[in-house]
């Protein structure tokens, strides 16, 4: 185990965004000049069996004999999904080196992506990872299982991939007046990430005279006093999720950054969560802050 | 948070579950019967409180996966107090023993099962298989020759019958030796013992009964002398058979939350008019074969258990008790651990002896509570035995031969202090001894006092005494534990041993 912090980390699990993923890992690394870890977990899933058998009976040591066949089961398994994740774990570091990272840390940890993050939180300055893992693969209509888990239980800025790297140009600051807005603001204007970008800060609200518009031009000179960073400010008025999607594809924004998951989660469960549906819609990386 | 679990250990493994939850279901049936016939009640006694522990127990239990149910080690507890006093005050005591053992969750008793060494376990789980085998003896006895053929049948289909190809390995074969041994009886109207004869079998759902008993002192001095062991007997089998579940799945489990669990459980049962039970070792591990993990297994196994009963009865009343028997010795010998007698030549002696005394004492008192006291007992005095064998003192003359200097080094306490004493010689003529502690703990006032009567023997003798290194060698005797968990200052306690 490295004892770096500050770690661009990369969660990756072979998936077909695990390329993005290493992509953008390596892109925010070189800009941040901070290290890169790429990170693989073998989830073992103790609570589904390998095995049933339904004999139903027990005789002699079937206790001792029942340990040891399903630990050789478990042996077996384990060691297989240890050489696909090194295998994994190789390709992404050649790529990543490709990308002009000099010495990727790699790492391979079993438990589940979750606990592992939460163990390695305080290493990470950021962490990069794919919207939906190898169970969904190919259905880009869903967010992967534990997404919403790692958002919520990890307190470090998460950028989530769903689409091939490209380089990014164009910004956008999903902006509503809460904390994890203003920290967004922050973010962008302090960190070296975004210096020579274009950051357009959009606020959505339901109707035109709201105080969530005079908060946001409040940020809005705050990014411009940061300097290097080229501002665009919009105010638009209508359903949040819908128009940051259509002034994305408008405005050719490559990446969004935003505050996650700020409501409780009672009303998040009642109303559905803002965060899940940008997640689920749309069709950019999306930079989330809590 | 007592009744919250995660997701994934209701839903992680629905078809394992499912179908392990219903071979379990089928075990458990002849189980609860059995052990109702132990502890001489009605099979409804046990089977109501079989499901009634299993259902509770798959949503308050610590333990996803484990079964629990009427069990014999329970059952053999109350045969006396059903005998004297009969079945209401059986089901106050079991409200009883769940109380406490509720109580025992909330002071985090569960712990203290750090104190039972692995061959108290194993002496245990023998000195149950044991007991379950004794306890189908009278069903062999003064009978005909067809009950010890059709045990023997059966013992035969269990242990066969998954050997045949295709559907050997898909219908659990205890059922197979059930159904098979009472179509034979049935067709030749053999005239033997069937469950029927033992009492009366379920024929409606639970129902909801406050058990008819004086709530008076009196009733109090009845139960409390059978709820306390029972409740210690339910809280062992439950956390070992946890322990053997966290083992055979690589997970962990909320000790503490089971020892609850098992109190809630008990409650239930006896409000519904069954009998106490825990955690059973054979069904749990028939679980986990069968594939079960998740908290729904012992759900399934608890509801279908009771559908089956209640409207099978009249079948189930038709099954001969030879096939029950059979299905009792096979998880006599499941429950028996083989292994632990090819051990006996290779484990220590002290170890052979704690397992082997733990079956003795729980053979001869039927009282497993006891059975783990004794071999507690004698793995502590076999520890402390081991550990004053770490103990010695050496001595150097100076070179006047005036001055004799006794380093002390190891572990001074109420077991090797006689060991210290005898180590001076008190009757060399010296002026001055020193006694040097640097290296020393002294872990008790037995040893402090020991130690006292060596300086004033010295000083009888004439000699002037000095002690070295006293404070370090009784910062081990401080009390509180807290100071000593810290590694800083073990390191500090018993830095440079």
């Amino acid at each position: 185990m490295s004892t770096n912090n500050n770690l661009v980390l990369a969660g990756i699990d072979g998936s077909s965004l695990t390329n993005a993923v290493c992509d953008y890992a390596a892109w925010i690394a070189t800009r941040v000049g901070a290290p890169l870890k790429l990170l693989h977990t073998i989830d073992h899933h103790p609570e589904t069996a390998i095995k049933t058998d339904l004999t139903g009976n027990i005789g002699i040591d079937s206790r001792d004999h029942l340990l040891e066949d399903i630990i050789e089961l478990d042996r077996q398994r384990s060691k297989l999904r240890l050489q696909q994740g090194k295998q994994i774990l190789q390709t992404a570091k050649k790529r990543v080196i490709q990308a002009g990272i000099a010495e990727p840390f790699t790492n391979q940890r079993h438990g589940s992506l979750v606990e592992s993050l939460i163990e390695l939180e305080n290493d990470i300055r950021v962490l990069v990872i794919g919207v939906r893992g190898k169970v969904h693969e190919n259905q880009p209509d869903k967010i992967g299982a534990k997404l919403e888990s790692i958002i919520r239980s990890l307190h470090k800025p998460i950028l989530v991939i769903n689409a091939e790297f490209k380089v990014p140009q164009q910004i956008m600051i999903a902006y509503d007046g809460s904390k994890a807005a203003d920290k967004a603001v922050d973010m962008v204007a302090n960190s070296p990430l975004y210096k020579g970008l274009t950051c357009h800060i959009v606020c959505v609200s339901h109707d035109d005279n709201n105080e969530q518009f005079r908060d946001m031009e409040i940020a809005t000179d705050k990014l411009k006093l940061a300097g290097g960073i080229e501002v665009i400010a919009e105010k638009l008025v209508g359903k949040p999720e819908q128009m940051l999607c259509e002034y994305q594809t408008g405005h050719n924004i490559d990446m969004i950054v935003m505050g996650a998951f700020s409501h409780t989660r009672v009303r998040d469960w009642l109303l559905g969560s803002f965060t899940v549906k940008m997640l689920t819609n749309s069709h950019k990386p999306l930079f989330l802050l809590r | 948070m007592l009744f919250f679990s995660k997701k994934q250990d209701w839903l992680g493994n629905i078809r394992g579950d499912v179908l392990a939850g219903t071979v379990v279901a089928l075990a458990l049936i002849p189980e609860a019967i059995a052990f109702s016939i132990i502890a001489g009640v009605d099979p409804k006694v046990g089977l109501y409180a079989s499901f009634c522990i299993a259902v509770i127990t798959a949503f308050v239990g610590g333990r996803p996966g484990m079964i629990s149910a009427a069990t014999g080690a329970m059952a053999l507890l109350m045969v006396t107090l059903v005998k004297d006093h009969g079945l209401q005050y059986l089901l106050a005591a079991t409200l009883l023993t769940g109380v406490i053992q509720i109580i025992a969750g909330y002071l985090k008793l569960g712990s203290l099962m750090r104190f039972v060494s692995r061959s108290v376990v194993t002496g245990f789980v023998n000195a149950l298989a044991i007991l379950i085998f004794m306890a189908q003896l009278p069903e062999l006895t003064h009978v005909s020759w067809h009950v010890y053929a059709m045990t023997a049948g059966g013992l035969g289909i269990i242990y066969l019958f998954p050997y045949l190809p295709l559907i050997g390995k898909s219908i659990p074969s205890p059922l197979v030796c059930i159904t098979s041994m009472t179509a034979v009886a049935i067709y030749w109207h053999l005239d033997i013992r069937t469950v029927g004869d033992m009492g009366q079998l379920p024929d409606t759902l639970p129902v909801f009964l406050w058990p008819e008993v004086p709530l008076t002192l009196e009733t109090l001095k009845i139960i409390l002398p059978y709820s306390v062991p029972l409740a210690m007997v339910g809280l062992l089998e439950s956390l070992m058979t946890a322990t053997i579940v966290d083992d055979l799945t690589d997970t962990t489990s909320d000790k503490n939350r089971e020892c609850k669990g098992q109190g809630f459980a008990n409650i239930g049962a006896g409000l519904l008019g069954g009998m106490a039970g825990c955690a059973m070792i054979g069904q749990s591990v028939i679980n986990v074969k069968s594939g079960g993990r998740g908290r729904l297994s012992t759900l399934v196994a608890g509801s279908f258990l009771l559908i089956m009963v209640v409207f099978l009865d009249e079948w189930i009343s038709k099954i001969p008790m030879a096939a029950l028997v059979a299905v009792m010795i096979m998880v006599s010998i499941g429950t028996f651990s083989w292994r632990s007698l090819l051990n006996l030549k290779q484990h220590p002696l002290s170890t052979n002896i704690v397992m082997i005394a733990t079956v003795i004492v729980v053979v001869w008192s039927h009282n497993l509570a006891l059975g783990v006291f004794v071999g507690v007992l004698l793995a502590s005095l076999f520890f402390a035995n081991k550990i004053s064998h770490f103990m010695y003192v050496e001595s150097s003359p100076d070179e006047s031969g005036n001055i004799r200097t006794y380093r002390v080094i190891g572990q001074v306490f109420f077991n090797s202090a006689d060991k210290f004493n005898a180590a001076f010689d008190f009757k060399e003529a010296v002026d001055k001894v020193v006694i040097d502690l640097h290296r020393a703990h002294f872990w008790d006032i037995t040893s402090v006092t020991a130690l006292d009567k060596v300086v004033i023997k010295f000083r009888r003798e004439g000699a002037e005494v000095e002690l070295i290194g006293m404070n370090e060698a009784t910062a081990t005797i401080v009390d509180r534990f807290g100071i000593h968990d810290k590694p800083e200052e073990i390191e500090k306690i018993m830095g440079g041993h």
